[in-house]
């Protein structure tokens, strides 16, 4: 009920900070005229409200904009460097990233964030997975690929410590990702559901058992988490 | 007069406009660099990032130094708002652009060392 | 300053006309549209820098419009162009 009341109040206290800040002024008049024209484009353009995950650690936030701003000047430079470097010779890649949140905000500011980080742009976004495709410039050979998806994790990490649910804390203690544990409950709900079928064979009911032990704390904080 | 007055110029060149000038020249170069970057790189998704990234820190740069040549309430809010919708725009046109190109075909295959999106396990390509 | 303010804009036509040539020879809709996104982003720049070199802010609206707004034409331009698969 809080994070319900808090998800509606979030984005409307937004806009009205943001008519202050155009204003560069903070008067009463800004404010009363800036709660009217909030409380209207909430109104008019109404949007499927964000479910926000109702904690936020100040700290942390303040990680990561700073580590941010960092990324940002080191990005800049080194894609300049590679602009203007006398022998280029192209080299890209494009990868999979399966990240560990179920929230669409962390995820859509994780993809914002590692937009502006050294070396990658998002390409596409699988959201029921959870799983982000990058592309990412002047990568040599795939050997450089499992470092820079560890530095899109760690992005992740920061935002989740930042502002993510207590879902999404315990994935990223477990390392467990979103796709893995679908994947797994995917192939548990068809080996439970049709055991003497056809099309559950042997290597398919083999795979979810195994899968099925090692993610079992997973899917049972997750269903915990849906449920509250 | 400035308590710190470097003034080796004949026109008063203090420290202000010692960081005026470095801030400026960083954004220009910046600006630059992604001039060159859109010339020179092979494909729509290296020249995204060229067209991107040096932008925002130029543009961070500028602000900056024009928040804090003119401080006040006003001016400050303004910086404040400009980079952050750059920064929250910007990635988000690279995203819609890269998107249409990679859908579209509008890159090249062979300087590509990994792809993980083409030979996804369910490669719906929709369009 | 003189010299900073020529060096800077040097710099910055360079760039300008790197965007510039790409717009004109760019092969795909996507490699102009990136291109023009670059000439804004430049001529945000150099009213910026006109602004730190001259001492006023007069011009930090026109920067707040273009930022706002410079995403309009590159999204509408991509949508267009993944959903009519051609050049």
């Amino acid at each position: 009920m809080r994070a319900r009341i808090l998800s509606g109040l979030v984005p409307f206290l937004g806009l009205v900070l943001l008519w202050m800040l155009l204003w560069g002024q903070f008067t009463w008049l800004a404010l009363i005229t800036g709660v009217l024209l909030a409380g209207l484009v909430s109104i008019t353009f109404y949007l499927p409200a964000v479910r926000l995950s109702g904690r936020l650690n100040p700290w942390y936030g303040l990680v990561f904009l700073v580590r941010l701003l960092v990324d940002i000047v080191r990005a800049s430079l080194q894609i300049a460097w590679i602009a203007l470097k006398p022998h280029y010779r192209p080299s890209n890649a494009i990868f999979a990233v399966p990240l560990r949140t179920r929230s669409d905000l962390v995820m859509v500011f994780t993809a914002e964030a590692i937009a502006l980080v050294p070396g990658s742009i998002v390409l596409d976004i699988d959201r029921d997975t959870a799983t982000l495709y990058l592309h990412a410039l002047n990568v040599q050979s795939a050997e450089d690929v499992p470092a820079l998806r560890k530095a899109v994790l760690a992005t992740e990490r920061r935002l989740i410590l930042a502002a993510g649910s207590a879902d999404d804390l315990e994935r990223l203690r477990t390392g467990a990702t979103v796709a893995g544990e679908l994947a797994a409950e995917a192939a548990r709900a068809a080996a439970a559901g049709e055991p003497g079928s056809g099309r559950a064979s042997e290597p398919g009911g083999g795979s979810a058992s195994a899968s099925g032990e090692d993610s079992g704390t997973d899917s049972g904080t997750d269903s915990e988490g849906a449920r509250t | 007069m400035n308590p710190i007055d470097f003034s080796f110029g004949d026109d008063g060149f203090d420290l202000r406009d010692a960081v005026t000038a470095v801030l400026v020249l960083l954004a220009a170069l910046m600006c630059f660099a992604a001039g060159v970057g859109l010339v020179r790189f092979p494909d729509v998704l290296s020249r995204l990032h060229a067209a991107t990234k040096p932008q925002i820190l130029g543009l961070i740069a500028i602000v900056a130094d024009v928040a804090v040549t003119n401080l006040s309430v006003g001016t400050v809010t303004l910086a404040v708002a400009i980079i952050f919708f750059q920064g929250l725009t910007a990635p988000a046109a690279a995203h819609m652009t890269g998107r249409a190109a990679f859908r579209t075909d509008h890159f090249r295959e062979d300087i590509l060392v990994v792809d993980e999106l083409t030979s996804r396990p369910d490669a719906d390509r929709r369009s | 300053m003189i010299v900073i303010v020529v060096i800077a804009g040097i710099l910055m036509a360079g760039g300008a006309l790197g965007a510039l040539w790409r717009i004109v020879k760019g092969p795909s809709a996507l490699d102009r549209i990136i291109a023009s996104d670059v000439l804004v982003a430049t001529a945000m720049c150099a009213i910026g820098a006109e602004m730190a070199i001259n001492r006023h802010t007069d011009n930090l609206p026109v920067l707040l419009g273009l930022a706002l707004f410079g995403i309009v034409g590159s999204v509408s331009v991509a949508r267009f162009i993944s959903s009519r698969d051609e050049t």
